[in-house]
Order: C-alpha cells, then sequence, then structure tokens
C-alpha cells in the first residue's frame, strides 16, 4: 500500500458513499449536494491517476454545469424543500438489479486485477491531451461539436413551446 | 506505483448505484442524477484503464473521458428541457405516471394541454 493507494481508496469510499446518499436520500436538493461530493471525489480519483485536464474538466463541467442544471429543475419543478415521500417506487427489484450489476462488474474486475500493481504513466497534461485531440480524434471531435449544437438548438425548441407552432410567416 | 483493482472496483460501485438509481426513483430529475453516476462510473473505467493498460495510442481514454463528458453534458440539457415541458404539461415529474401510447391524453382530469402546446410536441416527437 503506498500513498497513491490510500488515497485512491479514500476517495473511492466517499465517492461510494456519496453515491449511495445520492440514490438513497429524501430530500431532492440534499441529493443534488451528494452529487457534487460524488463528483468531486471522481476528479480527485482522476488527479490521482494522473489525468490532470480530464479532473478539471470534471470540476468544470459537472460541479460547475451539469449540477447547477439539476438544481436549477428542482427548483422549477418546484420540488419541496424538507423531506418528500413519494420520490420512490417500492422496488426489491431495483436492488437486485442494481446490487447485482454493481456487485457481479466489482466481483469480476476483482478477479481480473487480483492485487497486481501498475506504474504510473506520464501525466495527462492538457498538452498530450490537445495533441491527441487534434493528432488522432480530430473527426470525433467535430462530430462531437455538432451534437452539442443540435442538442442545444433542440432544448431551445423543446422549453420554448410558441417556437414553430402558430406563424409561418413569423421570423421566431 | 498504484493498485488498479481499487479504483475498478469503486467505478463499478458506481455504475450499480446509478442503476439502482435509475429503477428505483420516480422523481425524473433524481433518474438523471442518477444516469449521472453511471456515467461517471464510465468515465472512471475509462481513466483508469488509459492509466493501467499499455495502449498503441496514450491518452485516448482520457480523450474518450472527456468526450463522454461532452455527450452528457448535452444529455443533461435536452434531458432537463423535457422534464421542465414534462412539468408545465402535467404538473408532475413522476416518470411513471407518463403515458407511454402514441396518442396525446384526453379525458384525463388536471392536465390543462393548451392547443398551442400540443402543436410543437407533436412535431418535436416526430
Amino acid at each position: 500500500m503506498t500513498g497513491a493507494d490510500v488515497l485512491l481508496l479514500a476517495l473511492g469510499a466517499v465517492a461510494a458513499g456519496a453515491g449511495l446518499l445520492v440514490v438513497t436520500t429524501r430530500h431532492l436538493v440534499r441529493a443534488g449536494l451528494y452529487l457534487v461530493v460524488c463528483l468531486a471525489a471522481v476528479a480527485g480519483l482522476y488527479l490521482v491517476l494522473t489525468a490532470e485536464l480530464v479532473a478539471w474538466v470534471q470540476v468544470l463541467i459537472y460541479v460547475g454545469a451539469v449540477v447547477v442544471l439539476l438544481l436549477f429543475a428542482v427548483m422549477l419543478t418546484r420540488a419541496p424543500i424538507g423531506a418528500s415521500e413519494d420520490l420512490d417506487r417500492p422496488g426489491w427489484p431495483a436492488a437486485l438489479v442494481g446490487g447485482g450489476a454493481g456487485l457481479g462488474l466489482a466481483a469480476l474486475l476483482v478477479d481480473a486485477f487480483r492485487w497486481s500493481t501498475v506504474e504510473l504513466p506520464e501525466a495527462g497534461t492538457a498538452e498530450r491531451l490537445g495533441t491527441s485531440v487534434f493528432g488522432s480524434w480530430v473527426l470525433p471531435f467535430e462530430v462531437l461539436s455538432v451534437l452539442l449544437l443540435a442538442a442545444l438548438v433542440g432544448a431551445i425548441v423543446l422549453s420554448r413551446p410558441e417556437i414553430g407552432a402558430p406563424a409561418e410567416g413569423e421570423g421566431q | 506505483m498504484i493498485r488498479p483493482v481499487i479504483p475498478y472496483v469503486t467505478a463499478a460501485l458506481l455504475f450499480g448505484l446509478g442503476v439502482y438509481g435509475v429503477l428505483r426513483r420516480r422523481n425524473a430529475v433524481l433518474l438523471l442524477m442518477s444516469v449521472e453516476l453511471m456515467l461517471n462510473a464510465v468515465n472512471l473505467i475509462l481513466v483508469t484503464a488509459d492509466t493501467t493498460v499499455r495502449a498503441v495510442l496514450p491518452q485516448s481514454g482520457q480523450v474518450f473521458a472527456l468526450f463522454v463528458i461532452v455527450i452528457a453534458a448535452a444529455e443533461v440539457g435536452v434531458g432537463l428541457a423535457i422534464v421542465l415541458h414534462l412539468y408545465r404539461l402535467r404538473s408532475s415529474v413522476a416518470v411513471d405516471e407518463v403515458p407511454l401510447g402514441g396518442e396525446p391524453v384526453e379525458g384525463d382530469g388536471g392536465i390543462a394541454v393548451r392547443p398551442t402546446d400540443a402543436a410543437p410536441g407533436e412535431r418535436v416527437a416526430r
């Protein structure tokens, strides 16, 4: 057990614990805040795994943007502040399937890797990742930009019902 | 020097928690949060695999993780637009009350669908 292992264990425990709270808490807003803890712990895992750029992008986009969007949605759907009782379906099947998937995958990965060790590679800095993105992965990158644009336009059209409906002539 | 089994098992547990949340939760916003958990588990697998496996193209796992993050951002944007539209139509975001049949609901109490609302919804659905 090296220092990196201890860090990985601690951050992994935080991530899994916060994830468990996200899917079990009865407070909608707290679920969003636990999600922040979980995502930040995963960003810490990325840092220990030498994926610097991915870690900072995770903090920027997930913790900064996605969680804020989710909290906006909680607010706009007039979620109650306190605990709400009707958040869950009664479900042993969910526990069965989710636990089966998680523990099954964990058992598979433990069996594959045992207690082996690996030397950490060179850090994934912005320079290296940029070279890789614009060297080997240009086409997926461009396709992804089109996808992002399409998603934005779709979200705007969905959230504004008056667009396109009555007047074909109006330049809306 | 690290033991790759630790982040791998963390990712597997996060994925299981996400599956559990998607199946268990009724609230559409909580459902989206569970989907984010699953996407994060996949990202963690990608980054760990990039660290532990010597690939022909170094850092490609991290590039894939970046791509998945972008796709997750797009997904959550469209998802929230749909959730807000659903809330506007039905005043509720419980996913098990959404009718999955093709016909728009009629005679169902409490749903105020303005005629101007129905047209763009239909257009988008097609």
